[in-house]
């Protein structure tokens, strides 16, 4: 097998990831959807180590995961704070800038 | 030489075994998660390709992220989506209909179009040295080589990325932070409100629920005068969710009054 596999697993769960933050209304799956394409980018990056032989690509996927966890924190925080006041999480029904 | 591929280094047979047992499971998943409907499941299915990932990780010498990618992602931040689902209301399925007219097959087409670029791109790619594989670079253990990296090279990375991560810890305790605008209903509120109604029905408050010989648990409802079940006598809450037991089968039937 191909190390390039791997790569092409990354690339086609990333593009998943961007489908369904394009078409999915959940904002919390919308999110979930953001953290597939990390993870895809992740997936990546080890490999992209392992044919480099370097662990510089591991280190990029490790700060990777510490900002997924940061905007996770706050992005749920977020919905969280419009849940309270809009009593849903559709990305669709905050458009209060639209009029 | 422009068409010389990545595929200089092969995989052993054991890791190919893996990855075709398991790429297609995730990729299957990651399709799931685009079409199920309620956002627990979408959860489920993405802890599942994070798992995948974590032995992907594993099985590409990255010991360390593995074991990160279990703990940190399919640990805190997949239970964290749970716990915001819970709160959140777990029955909230997506609508499926479209707000924007013609998204979705737009949406389709350009990623078709995004993959097959990537795709193509990999499939294209040049590199013109062997690949290496990480058995020098782990000879001192994984981990090792990992920290030897973070603190050497990346110490000033890893720093700021400590400070993001306390800038986050308290973005959301700002962004959690609710004031109260108005201090909670007490007893003597909720008793003025009652008198304050159009009228006087409830002012003594509502009936308790049924008591009978044989069952006397709020989810019985309590009889009217005329033999009918007294609706105010039990929570509406118990009745939607359909707990409400009749109260006709703890009464005497007629037959044996007669008797």
């Amino acid at each position: 097998m191909a190390i390039a596999n791997y790569l092409y697993l990354s690339a086609i769960l990333f593009t998943i990831g961007a489908v369904g933050v394009v078409i999915r209304r959940n904002a919390i799956v919308v999110f979930m959807c953001i953290e597939l394409m990390l993870n895809a980018a992740n997936l990546a990056f080890v490999t992209f180590a392992r044919i480099n032989g370097n662990l510089q690509g591991q280190v990029v996927a490790f700060f990777t995961m510490v900002v997924a966890a940061c905007e996770v924190v706050v992005g749920l925080a977020i919905i969280v704070t419009i849940y309270r006041s809009r009593r849903s999480a559709s990305v669709d029904d905050a458009s209060l800038l639209k009029r | 030489m422009i068409n010389f591929t990545l595929d200089i280094g092969k995989t052993a047979a054991p890791e190919a075994a893996l990855f075709y047992f398991l790429a297609p499971l995730s990729v299957f998943a990651g399709l799931g998660m685009l079409i199920v409907k309620k956002a627990v499941h979408s959860a489920l299915l993405l802890a599942w390709i994070m798992i995948s990932l974590a032995i992907f990780y594993i099985a590409q010498d990255a010991l360390f992220l593995g074991i990160v990618q279990v703990v940190v992602y399919t640990g805190a931040v997949m239970m964290l989506f749970l716990f915001i689902l819970m709160l959140v209301g777990v029955d909230t399925s997506d609508s499926f209909t479209e707000t924007i007219r013609g998204l979705r097959p737009i949406a389709i087409t350009a990623a078709v179009g995004f993959g097959g670029l990537l795709t193509t791109l990999i499939g294209r790619a040049t590199f013109n040295r062997p690949i290496i594989g990480l058995a020098s670079a782990n000879s001192e253990g994984n981990a090792n080589g990992l920290a030897r990296e973070l603190f050497t090279q990346y110490v000033f990375a890893f720093e700021v990325v400590s400070a993001l991560l306390i800038t986050a810890a308290l973005g959301a305790m700002v962004l959690a932070h609710s004031q109260k605008i108005r201090s909670p209903f007490a007893q003597r509120d909720l008793s003025i409100a009652r008198f304050r109604k159009d009228n006087l029905k409830d002012a003594a408050g509502l009936p308790s629920s049924g008591v009978y010989a044989l069952h006397n648990a709020v989810d019985v409802p309590a009889l009217l005068p005329t033999g009918k079940a007294a609706p105010t006598s039990i929570s509406p809450v118990l009745e939607a969710r359909g707990d409400m037991i009749e109260s006709s089968k703890f009464q005497l039937q007629q037959e044996e009054e007669e008797k």
